[in-house]
């Protein structure tokens, strides 16, 4: 009987290596395939096993923090710090939903599993010392994000302020918003929260970032770009007379373009009193003898046709190839032409920085749990769209939009304001509200910038008229540009 | 058959009239890791909770230490020839079994809660039947004589769950009023052991010679064959009325091995798998919870129908996220697995997660050694019944081992049963130290210095005999 003894325990040999060999295919061969599974909710319960990261203001405020949850598997829960206001930088990090934002662009480095931070942890590992999250300094100015926000209650719409000189986002609001804290749980209240947030259940879309994810037509405001492009051709100069009838016919169909108002002085009027006023006719007619390609290429070095990282991500504003007409109509912000709100930031700033468009930012620093800096944000020079010569210029003819023109209700006493209105129509023949715009940057007297603006309303009260963006976006940009001010004098 | 009729004991071990050195310091030894280790466990699993050492740890270590202890003296003096092994062994996964359910106890919402004093108290009941198998089973062939009561009772014994509401899919439970729930099968394991050894043992040249040639196989005539199969098939239905289908591979290939040891007739290994085989896919295809968990077996990460994830997959992620060294214990996520199968069935998961592929090996190679050990004593076995039997016993063991680590580690697809002494649960842990005590009593009687062989007249002759 010992012969088929062996064989049976040569068969309990073989059973037992099997057993062995899958036990290393599972935790040796397999292990980081499963440990990465998106189903493996181990990796979400490390992630809110401590504290996240703090996004931080400027001036160092927290906009973010962490509470200690009970009866879940995720022992921290995101909070955030006057969430609506700030939800537009910070995004949110819920538990269900993911992260977004600023806070889906550093996860790692926030949850603390960032390899910047390897040397932090092998530290924390040897003296025991739990593993935290790092920090993220931003570049925004509580006060500037304070009154962009406040100024925009009750309207749907967006602001973004940006410093000239440096690139830096200081103010970045958006409304209506939604309070991140409300949905970063696991509860049936964060979930119904969420529910009610969404697209198909709220028209008015408080989780849109409108200032980097929505793009609009810039109406009057694009003039900026157009007669940019006009000084930067040469055939142009800000105060001689132009060859544009008034009103505008378009080259192919012959429709006409009129004017806001019959009795301001548009026919053949200089690019300065175009602005002044807000001429259609003459950029309507300077887009259509530059022609598109130098139009593009004039809106390709603002930024248009291109994602910008800030380092999160704002969808491309576009100005596309175009037939004359369409050309012609986007020339004065119609038409095929479509703009972020922060792309009409950069252009305001490209021109109060002197031409030299500085790449725009929002994260200053990143630092460790220790509070070692890990890594700075450098000023960049994203481009020079036109001349320093042609920025003063324009200036000049923003400086006169705000001291006598449309821009009125933007002066700050004590600063030079330069500003743009715009008022964009919508819709089949016209028929929806339009948006209303402003941008503007504000002056000190050595004739630095701290700050460009650019406001966009969607919903707004006076209907197809210029004053529009005067009377809606200006005091926004008002309000942002004298909280910078006061904080950089 | 000619290796064991050249020696006159019917043996084909070499028993020298001084006899083995009985090794019982040796398992003193050894049982003493195999309490430390434990106790280490218990240690670890407090400080890495709580921070601090656990409140019940002295009367854990001292419950280890008594039961150990007992087990040692009463082996020491009723079976000092036993294996030296096989007690701590067992000792040590049962040690290590209960430091992991007390750190799934810690886990709130795993039922049941506070499972560990319970499995304690079940092993002292089981260590309290193993004192008695040793002690009052002197010799292990007096088992021969129960073959056909054995029969009667594991029937019984298997047959009274079906009297009780399934649990969790299977009908493998009886409760008692005030006692808890018992597995019958658990135990129907050893008895039906005892009577196919039995059996066998008297049937055996039957079956392996008086056999008709057909299709190219030797098949035993009816009257020889009929009575076992006609146990095992009834035991088969029962089983699959129950769905317990992991027992009912069990019996089978127990079956089988015995059948094939004695026969040595290896045209029984090529019958038992093609009827295995068969009675799966019949199984599998009939039966809706076997089929899901052939499903969940093929694609063990895959969503369940409902979106959730699977027992399955979670226990795959358990043993993934374990990776080399584990997460320590007391840090993994096995509460992830949920359901009541944590502490018993996907205890290994457990394992797998917090010891890491280390622990996990640790282990299975320590379930390799019980097997081997138990092998080694069906071959050290002088009789037929006592190879029969600890063969059976070696066996199912060895095959309970793969069909549960099989089916947690999803290398076959799950059927649930009891990790031997790993798992929560009083029939298994109880069960098993009896078999273990059983496999003792017959390597105690095959170790044991035979006497001194009777002057034989004979002997002077058989020397002078030249070639």
């Amino acid at each position: 009987m010992n012969k088929p003894l062996r064989r049976i325990a040569i068969f309990a040999g073989v059973l037992i290596f099997a057993l062995l060999a899958r036990a290393n295919w599972l935790q040796f061969v397999q292990a980081d395939e499963l440990q990465s599974d998106d189903n493996n909710r181990r990796g979400l319960i490390a992630r809110y096993s401590q504290p996240r990261g703090d996004i931080l203001a400027a001036d160092g405020t927290p906009l973010t923090g962490s509470t200690k949850t009970e009866a879940s598997d995720f022992a921290y829960k995101r909070t955030y710090k006057n969430g609506e206001m700030w939800a537009p930088v910070t995004g949110f990090s819920a538990q269900i939903y993911g992260e977004t934002l600023l806070e889906g662009v550093y996860d790692e480095f926030l949850t603390g599993t960032d390899d910047r931070l390897f040397f932090d942890r092998t530290i924390g590992m040897l003296t025991g010392e739990k593993q935290g999250g790092g920090n993220v300094t931003t570049t925004l100015l509580p006060s500037a994000q304070k009154a962009a926000f406040d100024g925009l209650q009750g309207k749907e719409g967006a602001a973004v302020a940006i410093d000239p000189q440096t690139g830096e986002i200081l103010a970045l609001a958006n409304t209506p918003s939604y309070d991140p804290s409300k949905i970063a749980g696991m509860s049936d209240d964060d979930q119904q929260t969420w529910t009610s947030l969404q697209k198909e259940n709220n028209a008015s879309q408080p989780m849109l970032n409108r200032a980097l994810r929505q793009t609009y037509p810039p109406g009057s405001t694009f003039k900026l770009v157009t007669a940019a492009a006009a000084l930067e051709s040469g055939e142009y100069t800000l105060d001689g007379k132009t060859d544009s009838p008034s009103p505008y016919k378009a080259p192919i169909s012959g429709n006409e373009l009129p004017n806001w108002s019959e009795t301001i002085p548009c026919k053949n009027a200089s690019i300065r009193v175009a602005l002044q006023y807000s001429c259609n006719n003459v950029f309507a007619k300077i887009s259509e003898e530059l022609g598109n390609e130098k139009m593009k290429e004039a809106a390709e070095k603002f930024g248009f046709n291109e994602q910008q990282f800030v380092p999160v991500r704002a969808v491309a504003s576009g100005f596309p190839e175009a037939e004359p007409d369409l050309n012609a109509y986007a020339g004065i912000g119609q038409g095929s032409v479509t703009s972020t709100p922060l792309q009409m930031a950069m252009v305001t700033a490209a021109i109060a920085n002197d031409g030299a468009l500085m790449q725009p930012y929002m994260v200053d620093k990143l630092r460790s749990p220790d509070l070692d800096i890990i890594e700075e944000t450098k000023p960049e020079e994203l481009s020079e769209p036109m001349s320093g010569a042609t920025a003063q210029k324009l200036q000049e003819g923003m400086e006169t939009v705000v001291s006598e023109g449309t821009g009125e209700s933007a002066q700050i006493p004590g600063y030079t304001v330069g500003g743009k209105t715009g008022t964009a129509q919508r819709g089949v023949g016209n028929s929806e509200k339009p948006y209303a715009w402003f941008v503007s940057y504000a002056k000190d007297q050595n004739g630095e910038s701290p700050v460009a603006v650019a406001v966009v309303i969607e919903s707004s009260d006076t209907v197809r008229d210029e004053i529009g963006g005067s009377t809606l976006a200006a005091p926004v940009a008002k309000a942002v540009m004298e909280a910078v001010l006061e904080e950089k004098p | 058959m000619s290796s064991n009729l050249n020696i006159n004991t019917g043996s084909n071990t070499t028993v020298s009239s001084g006899g083995l050195p009985s090794r019982r310091n040796t398992e003193l030894a050894m049982l003493v890791f195999a309490v430390l280790i434990p106790v280490f466990a218990y240690a670890n699993v407090g400080l890495a909770l709580d921070g601090e050492l656990p409140a019940g740890m002295l009367g854990y270590g001292l419950g280890l230490t008594a039961l150990a202890a007992c087990g040692h003296l009463v082996v020491r003096k009723w079976a000092p020839y036993a294996d030296p092994l096989m007690l701590p062994i067992a000792m040590l996964l049962n040690g290590l079994g209960l430091g992991l359910i007390y750190r799934l106890d810690q886990v709130e919402y795993l039922k049941p809660p506070d499972a560990a004093p319970g499995q304690l108290l079940w092993s002292a009941i089981g260590i309290g039947l193993f004192v008695a198998v040793l002690i009052f089973l002197k010799d292990h062939r007096v088992l021969q004589r129960y073959t056909y009561i054995s029969m009667v009772l594991a029937l019984v014994l298997l047959a009274l769950p079906m009297f009780f509401p399934a649990v969790n899919g299977a009908k493998i439970w009886i409760t008692i009023p005030g006692v808890g729930s018992l597995q019958p099968g658990e135990f129907a394991k050893i008895i039906i052991a005892v009577f196919f050894a039995g059996y066998l043992m008297v049937k055996r040249d039957a079956l392996a010679l008086a056999s008709r040639r057909f299709m190219g196989l030797y098949l035993p005539r009816g009257r020889d064959l009929g009575p076992i199969l006609a146990i095992w098939v009834l035991s088969m239905l029962i089983l699959v009325f129950e769905t317990d289908l992991g027992t009912s591979l069990l019996f089978f290939g127990m079956f089988v091995i015995m059948l094939y040891v004695a026969t040595e007739r290896t045209s029984w290994i090529v019958f038992g798998l093609l009827l295995s085989a068969g009675g799966a896919v019949f199984v599998a295809s009939f039966n809706d919870h076997v089929g899901d968990r052939v499903e969940n077996w093929l694609n063990p990460t895959a969503l369940a129908p409902n979106g959730g994830v699977t027992e399955t997959a979670q226990a795959i992620y358990a043993f993934g996220s374990g990776g080399l060294l584990g997460s320590g214990l007391g840090q993994g996520f096995s509460r992830l697995i949920g359901g009541i199968a944590t502490k018993s069935d996907y205890i290994l998961a457990t394992a797998g997660e917090e010891l890491g592929l280390t622990g996990l090996m640790a282990i299975i190679i320590l379930y390799g050694l019980l097997i081997e050990r138990g092998v080694r004593t069906a071959l050290a076995a002088r009789d037929p019944f006592g190879k029969l039997l600890a063969i059976g016993l070696s066996g199912a063991f060895a095959l309970q081992v793969f069909i549960v680590a099989g089916g947690v580690t999803a290398l076959i697809p799950l059927t649930g049963m009891t990790m031997p002494f790993l798992a929560q649960g009083g029939s298994s842990v109880i069960a098993n130290w009896a078999l273990v005590a059983i496999l003792l009593r017959v390597s105690d009687t095959a170790r044991r210095p035979a006497p001194a062989p009777a002057p034989s007249p004979d002997a002077e002759m058989t020397q002078v005999v030249r070639p």
